[in-house]
Order: structure tokens, then sequence, then C-alpha cells
């Protein structure tokens, strides 16, 4: 079975974002019990609040998860992805069963039980605290429950934020062109089995605390909450307690964005810095959009590879250029002035778009270039990815450039699946990406852009200079990566993890060994 | 619950009634908002060691009148005065703990033994473990539970007659001068009932405490009182002795009178057989 095998091969992995997943939820459904709790009792006192603060906490819990993060990435400015980001949403969510639960677990304590203790002198805290909570409780627990469940389940989307969890490979496994279903699995089953451990687990505490319950099982309940609390508390202690050390050694924060080759050269600069230098290297991976530039801009990374072209355009804002030497050098400095961010040297290879034709047909008709194929392309069929047909530097463009005139309108298709379509002879001509793993394995040709149409998407580390200035030895370290690593090497690296499903850590390791 | 030998407390009864009282009510009234009158021009004094028994109609403003005594309700108007001292200037929380509180369906907490509901007064005045567990045995003892059976129990193991007699240990537990009863007896079944109203009556009077009770019923009225105070539409119209109340000319005491006298002639006669 493909999953279990995954969990086999993956499990230490496995089990870090699984804690990691643990922690979110946590962390976020305590701080919200240590809010929601207190609010709740609060409601109690003044019975005028309860309408307009429970229809606050409904309206907030109905806020689409990625709506709140999107929100919040420019709320909290230079903290607005990772943990943080996603337990305020968590926290967010868990107030209203919380709160809900305790105003009405409260209510609901026999009013003569309450005059009996008020009658007997007991001042209001000591009503609240010996008489009510004691017999709220369980209907507190059921709400903690609630939250719980629900945090998980909204705890895979944080991933999205970097807030690492299970939803990373949920996540991994919707990109890569064409569905992952193995990864969106890994991601998913061990979600559901912490949402229904947790829910069987609080509710049996549930159950055991109220009031018709044994004595026995009232003090084991007791018990088991006590002990749950103690283990909430050390594992918010050393969550805390490790960013704090983090934050004290020598280390420095790697990001990626959310595509495997990202992934694979990000390890690749974190690896070739802690072998030659005593830094500890966070690893912030999977980060969607341009949160990588925002996170670097704020200062919650230090680094991150990015592509000339995306920088250029993208970021910068030009129309794009097709000179590599040029497009580098005028955004090396403009990143240098703007940013205050430095672009180390490119690392060789150019995912550019790649126009393909199967090998065969490129060894028997002796082409090279593009132009070499032009006078075949009348008879041929083309596929390409929407990306492809819709963008300015993409087939518009490209076909006036090399005055091409294809046999019938091109096929558009996901791009993922135009690769096996030329290899079957369906279409004749594709427009992939140049470090695609699959290029290889399926004996596809690139043809070289001989006129130089697409622009350049070269691979480049991009750091924060104060980070180089602190740590003066980071530069030199990755001096030896400047122009490493190939087109086809870069096919065999993505082809490794995507195709072959090797882990990112011992693919890079074994790049960085074999070729000193 | 059985009286054991007390040969002063009657002499001291007598004795008691002549000091000042310790509890008064001087023109007292409680209204609502919307001016309703829960309680109006309230007057009357319960002297120490005495048993006052509230008894009318449920509304009627009774349980409104034991409330204003320790201060679970303020008045509009009026002054009370516990032990010489306006309730106002008391603080109400040292107010509660000198004064016992027994209400219907007796209040017991459900997640405390019988034992810790008992010691809860003596617990929150901070008295030491060993004097507490002293205590639970001999209040234990003395509203007939077994201490070896009844203290680790939880109130609802017990039958309503057993929570009412630990609603009764409970109120007495820090030995209070002053004890509210609301309806204490009001939900048990008959014979326990009367079980109960005889067995406190004996306690009452050994114990010398100064006692306020509420009911609506007229037999345990005349069983436990001292003095009866009629309420109607929140006013207090007779406070008597239970001989000066049965020949009474008041419409609302000869109502509650007739009542107890109806229901004697139909428990002492025999159902009619057809035939």
């Amino acid at each position: 079975m493909d999953l279990l095998d995954f969990f086999i091969r993956n499990r230490s992995e496995v089990l870090q974002l699984t804690l990691e997943h643990l922690l979110l939820v946590v962390v976020a459904v305590s701080a919200g019990a240590a809010v929601g709790v207190p609010v709740g009792v609060l409601l109690t006192r003044r019975p005028k609040l309860a309408k307009p603060v429970l229809a606050m906490a409904n309206v907030l819990q109905t806020i689409p998860s990625l709506a709140l993060f999107g929100f919040l990435i420019p709320v909290l400015g230079s903290h607005g992805i990772g943990r943080l980001p996603a337990i305020i949403a968590l926290f967010i969510y868990s107030l209203l069963p919380i709160i809900r639960n305790t105003f009405t677990g409260i209510e609901g304590v026999d009013p003569a039980v309450r005059e009996a203790a008020r009658g007997m002198g007991m001042t209001d805290w000591q009503l609240l605290t010996q008489v009510e909570l004691p017999l709220a409780l369980n209907v507190i627990i059921a709400g903690l429950r609630v939250a719980t469940v629900i945090s998980v389940g909204t705890a895979t989307i944080a991933a999205a934020i970097g807030a690492g969890g299970l939803g990373v490979y949920i996540f991994r496994g919707l990109r890569g062109g064409g569905s992952n279903n193995t990864l969106i699995l890994a991601g998913a089953v061990p979600a559901a089995v912490l949402a229904l451990g947790a829910d069987f687990a609080l509710g049996w505490v549930e159950r055991s605390l109220a009031p018709g319950a044994s004595a026995a099982t009232r003090r084991f309940g007791k018990w088991a909450l006590g002990a749950t609390a103690v283990v909430v508390a050390g594992a918010v202690l050393f969550a805390a307690g490790s960013g704090i050390m983090s934050k004290n050694a020598r280390h420095i924060v790697v990001g990626s964005k959310d595509f495997t080759e990202s992934r694979i050269l990000a390890e690749l600069v974190a690896q070739a810095i802690e072998s030659k230098s005593d830094i500890k290297v966070e690893r912030q991976f999977e980060l969607g959009g341009d949160l990588c530039h925002r996170a670097l801009l704020s200062g919650q990374l230090d680094a991150y590879v990015e592509y000339t072209g995306t920088a250029f355009t993208a970021i910068l804002g030009h129309e794009p250029l097709t000179d590599p030497r040029e497009v580098f050098n005028r955004t090396k400095s403009e990143y240098e002035t703007k940013f205050n961010l430095e672009w180390l040297d490119p690392l060789g290879f150019n995912n550019t778009f790649a126009i393909l034709v199967r090998g065969e047909d490129a060894r028997r008709l002796n082409l090279k270039t593009i132009s070499d194929a032009a006078r075949y392309v009348p008879q041929w069929r083309a596929g390409f990815g929407q990306d492809f047909v819709s963008r300015k530097d993409g087939y518009p463009g490209f076909v006036r450039a090399y005055g091409l005139k294809f046999r019938e309108a091109p096929r558009e298709m996901d791009l993922s699946l135009t690769y096996q379509a030329l290899a079957d002879h369906q279409v004749d001509l594709i427009a992939g990406n140049s470090t695609d793993g699959l290029i290889e394995k399926l004996d596809l040709f690139q043809l070289e852009d001989d006129r130089h149409y697409f622009p350049p998407y070269e691979a480049a580390p991009v750091f924060r200079k104060t980070t180089l200035d602190l740590y003066p030895e980071i530069a030199p370290a990755l001096k030896s990566l400047a122009g490493k690593v190939s087109d086809a090497q870069m096919r065999k690296l993505n082809y490794a993890v995507d195709g072959d499903h090797r882990d990112v850590k011992d693919v890079v390791r074994e790049f960085l060994s074999s070729s000193p | 619950m059985a009286l054991r030998g007390h040969p002063s407390s009657v002499n001291q009864r007598v004795t008691a009634e002549t000091n000042s009282p310790v509890v008064e009510f001087r023109n007292v009234s409680l209204s609502v908002a919307g001016g309703k009158k829960l309680v109006e021009n309230l007057s009357f004094t319960v002297a120490r060691g005495e048993t006052l028994v509230l008894l009318g109609r449920s509304g009627s403003g009774k349980t409104t009148t034991l409330k204003l005594i320790n201060r679970l309700l303020d008045p509009t108007a009026g002054d009370i005065l516990v032990e010489g001292k306006p309730t106002r200037e008391w603080d109400a929380i040292k107010l509660r703990r000198r004064i016992g509180y027994v209400i219907q369906e007796s209040g017991l907490f459900p997640h405390f033994t019988v034992e810790q509901n008992i010691e809860l007064v003596p617990r929150l005045e901070g008295w030491p473990e060993n004097r507490r567990r002293e205590r639970v045995r001999e209040l234990l003892d003395l509203v007939s539970l077994d201490p070896g059976t009844f203290a680790t129990r939880f109130p609802r193991e017990l039958s309503g007659g057993q929570r009412q007699r630990v609603g009764v240990a409970r109120a007495l537990a820090a030995d209070p001068p002053i004890v509210l009863m609301d309806e204490p007896f009001g939900a048990l079944d008959p014979l326990t009932r009367v079980e109960l109203q005889r067995e406190f009556s004996a306690l009452a009077a050994r114990l010398h405490k100064t006692i306020v009770f509420v009911t609506h019923d007229v037999r345990e009225a005349f069983t436990l009182a001292a003095r009866i105070g009629l309420f109607k539409d929140g006013r207090l119209i007779a406070a008597e002795t239970p001989s000066e109340f049965a020949k009474s000319n008041d419409p609302e005491a000869r109502a509650f009178v007739e009542t107890m006298i109806e229901k004697r002639s139909f428990a002492t006669e025999p159902p009619s057989t057809p035939g």
C-alpha cells in the first residue's frame, strides 16, 4: 500500500509534522481556554454582555480560515508568517465553543445550590471556584473538545503560511502538477486520527467529570485533566524555550517557496552553510505566493533562492528582458538599493520555458535549436499549459519571434499532462519547464532558444545584507555553489524527489558529496 | 435525633426573651423595579432562642423576609438589625457565616461528600482539619446519621430525608447563633416530614438557637413555633403564640386553622364504605 509505504519511509518527517500540528492546536486551544473561560465567567456575572459577546465570537467563527490568515499577515507585520499567525487564527476559532460552554455550563448550575452557597457565606470567588466551575467542568470540557477538533482540522490550512504541521503534505500533494493522492492522504489521515483521538480522549474526560459519575471516576478524570494541563504547560514552555534558545545561538533561517525545486535549492544552501560553518540553519519551507520575499524584508527569513526573471518582472515590476546578464545585474543592484538584499551568484541552471520535442524526432531530424525545428512546425501539433498560452512572454510572442505556424491551434491542457501527451505522440511539441525531471525520464529533447526569446529564470540565493555582514563566513561558503547545478542536474534532483519520492535532505546530501 | 435531657432549656428560653432581640425589623419594605412591593412595612422582633415561624401562602413575602436577614436581599426602606447592628453595616460574608441556612431540596453541593458539605463553613472559617472532622462526626450523631456510613457518601446516594438531615447538620456546623430555614421539609413524604419535624423541634429546644422558619404548612407551624408570624400580600398581619393564633379572628388566620381541622377530621374519620 502506497500510504503505508510512505509513512515507513518518511516516519521521522511524519512524526515531526504531527508534533508540529499538535503543538499548534495545543497552544491555540490552551490560549483559547485561558481567555474563553474567564470571558464565559464574566458573562454569567454581566448577563447583558452575553448576547453581544457570543454574537461576536460567532462572527469570528465564520471567517474563512484563509481569509483570516491573509488578514493577519499585514496586521502582524514581521510576524506575519509561521506559527504565530496560525496560532492566533486557531485561538480565535476556539473562542466561541469555549466561551459558550463556560457560560451555559455555569448558568446550568442548580439555583438552589448557588443560593445555598451564597447563603452560607461563600464569597463570589469561592462560589465560582468551589461550586460553579467544578459543577460546570464537564460542560466546559465539552467546549474544549469541540474547539480542539475544529483546530486540528483548521491547522492543516496553516501550512500555507509556513506554520508547518500535517497540512504541509496536503498542500504538497495538491501542487506539483496533477495532484498526488498519497501525499494528500499522508497529511489528511494523521490529521483525522489526531482529531478523533482528541475527541475520544476529551469526551472520556468530559463523561468522567459529569456530576453523575462515580467518585473514583471523577477523581481519575480530574487526575487526567491535571496531567493534561501539566503536559500542555510543558509543551508550551518547551516551545517558548526552544524559541528563545534558537534566537540566542548562531542561527539563521532559510526559506523556500512551495514547490519541490525551491525546497531542494533551499536545502542545498542550508547544507552548504552547515557543512562549512558552525551556524545553525532553521528551515522555513513551503511558503506560498510572495511570502518568501515579504518574510525576507521583515527579517523572518535570512535567505531563500529566487529566480532572476521572477524578481525582475514580478517583484521589481519591469517588462521582461531576455539577456541573462543584464537581468541579473539590474536585479542585483536594484535589490541592494531598494531592499538592502544581496544576490549571490546564480547556481547555474535556467528554469525557463523549455520547448520540447521527442528525443527520437530530434535525433532523426537532427534538431538542435528552435530555428532548426521551424520548418517542421507546419506539420506538427502543439500542446501547451494554460499559463504559457496566456502569458505575455509565452505563446503569442513565441510564435512571432520564430515566425511559427502550427498545423492547428495548439491544444490547451494541464501543464503536467503535456509531457506524457508528447511522449504518446498526441502532440509533437510542448512548452515545459526546463528543469522538470520528466524530460529525461520520457526521453524528451529541449530545443535551444537560439533567438533568446524566453526571459531567463536563473536561480540564485538572496540574502539579507545584515545577515551576510553578521556572518561573513556565509558568502565564501556558498561560493562553491555558483554555477554548480546544470539544467540536467536540476532535472535529476527534481525527479528524485517528485518521481522517486525521496527525501529532499538525502537527495541534496548525495548531490553535494558526489560533486565536491 | 432523640432529645437528650437538658433541664435548663426551658428556663433559658424564659430569660432569653427578656434580653434584647437577636433579629429586629423596623419598618422594612422591599420594592422591585416597577414599584411592586415584595414586602411592605415589616416590623417585628425575634428573641434569643426563640423559634419564629413565618406562615403564609406562596408569594406572600415569607422567603423574601428570610433573605433580608442574611442579606441575600437588601431592603429599599427601613432597617434590619441582627444582634443590634443594622445589616447594611454588617459585612455580608461575615453576617452569613454567623447564620445557618437550610433551604428546600437542601441545596447540598452535589460534587461534595456529606462530610465536605457539612464542614463547608468551618473550612471557609479556617478551622484545622482534625477539629472539622470531629465536628462532622458530632453533627452526624446529632441528626441521627451514622458517621461511618454517611460521611463519605455523595448527596445523590441519600434519601430525601437523609439529605435534609445533612442540610440541617451543615447549617449548624459553625455553631451559628441564628438559623434560617426555608421550607426545609417541604419536599418530603408526609411520614418522613412528621418524623423530622418532631426531631427538629426537640433539637431546636435543646440547642437554644434563634430560628426563623418559613412554611406554608400550618401543622408544621404549630409543631415548631414559639410564635407564628402570618404573612399576607407582603405584610405581616399577626405575630402570635400558637394558642393565640388558633383563636384569632383574622380571616386569613382562620383559613389556615380551618385547613388543619379539616385535614385532621379527614384523617381521623374512616372512609365511608358502601352499604
